[in-house]
């Protein structure tokens, strides 16, 4: 169980997690070793599962997002790990989530331009197996994304 | 231009969170400090934001993740800033982003439970300026991929 002063390590980290040991202690008012100790356990615990990379997928030449909205036919019993195990060796995809809902699965997709981005959706998704609706959602701004947890 | 390594460095990183810079250097067989620069290169590139503390959220007893699909009831009479505004000061809110077609908004909600969900839904969400259809979606799986690096 988690004490009083994990929550707020946890916490000031979530702000700035490249704050130094020395930094959390400050903030914590506690001391350096006293937060090396938290942290350490907080990994060992699996609280703490690391560090996510954000990236800038137009630093590095893909302007165009889109999400796209997956429903599949449902009457073949195979179908989600069928189409998963497709979308997966899709170069393009960056993330794959499955929903209860309105959606089965949501596809992340980046590409060049929209040129680029009408091969891909061609070439690549509309064979995907077990599709039985498609729909798209262009990224137009990031207003928020830090994942924090209300802790 | 990026290198073989810079790509290697982005794409073991990003499947990774767990990987120190020590480990990363020994499985591209090279150094920490050369590492380091790399990163440090990339990060003055723009390629890499920032990065993210990732916490085991059902550890942390947040048990429920749902995407909501947003449409504004009244576009131009209400202002997006002011909904922007509004939805980013809910800390269940983890993301939100401006889309087109079917929603202008995708959020990103977690909350302890279903029962906290609704609450979240009813007092903060509905109540939220110009909101009009939501669409809710419960995340079942994710997983991130490397993408085209």
């Amino acid at each position: 169980m988690l004490d009083d002063l994990d929550n707020r390590i946890l916490r000031y980290l979530q702000n700035d997690p490249e704050s130094s040991v020395a930094n959390l202690a400050e903030k914590a008012a506690t001391t350096s070793p006293v937060v090396s100790r938290r942290l350490a356990k907080l990994q060992q615990t699996g609280y703490v599962l690391g560090h996510e990379l954000i990236l800038d997928w137009s630093a590095l030449g893909f302007e165009v997002q889109v999400s796209l909205r997956v429903t599949l036919d449902k009457t073949e019993p195979s179908a989600f790990d069928e189409f998963l195990s497709a979308a997966r060796n899709i170069k393009e995809v960056l993330e794959i989530q499955t929903f209860l809902g309105m959606v089965d699965v949501r596809l992340s997709v980046v590409a060049r331009d929209m040129k680029h981005y009408q091969q891909v959706y061609k070439d690549s998704i509309l064979v995907l197996p077990h599709i039985s609706d498609i729909e798209a959602l262009m990224h137009i701004s990031t207003i928020k994304m830090d994942r924090r947890l209300p802790i | 231009m990026l290198s073989v390594l810079d790509k290697q460095v982005l794409k073991k990183l990003s499947l990774e969170p767990k990987l120190t810079t020590s480990a990363l250097a020994a499985a591209l067989s090279t150094s920490q400090p050369v590492i380091w620069r790399r990163i440090k290169r990339l990060e003055s590139l723009g390629v890499i934001k920032g990065k993210r503390l990732l916490l085991n959220q059902e550890l942390l007893g947040f048990g429920v993740k749902v995407f909501l699909g947003i449409k504004l009831a009244t576009k131009g009479a209400i202002s997006l800033d002011d909904f922007e505004r509004a939805a980013s000061a809910i800390p269940e809110v983890q993301s939100i982003e401006h889309v087109l077609g079917l929603y202008d908004y995708r959020l990103r909600v977690v909350a302890r439970d279903i029962a906290d969900f609704e609450r979240i839904l009813r007092r903060r969400i509905m109540t939220l300026p110009g909101v009009g259809q939501v669409e809710a979606n419960v995340l079942l799986s994710e997983e991130v991929l490397s993408g085209p690096i």
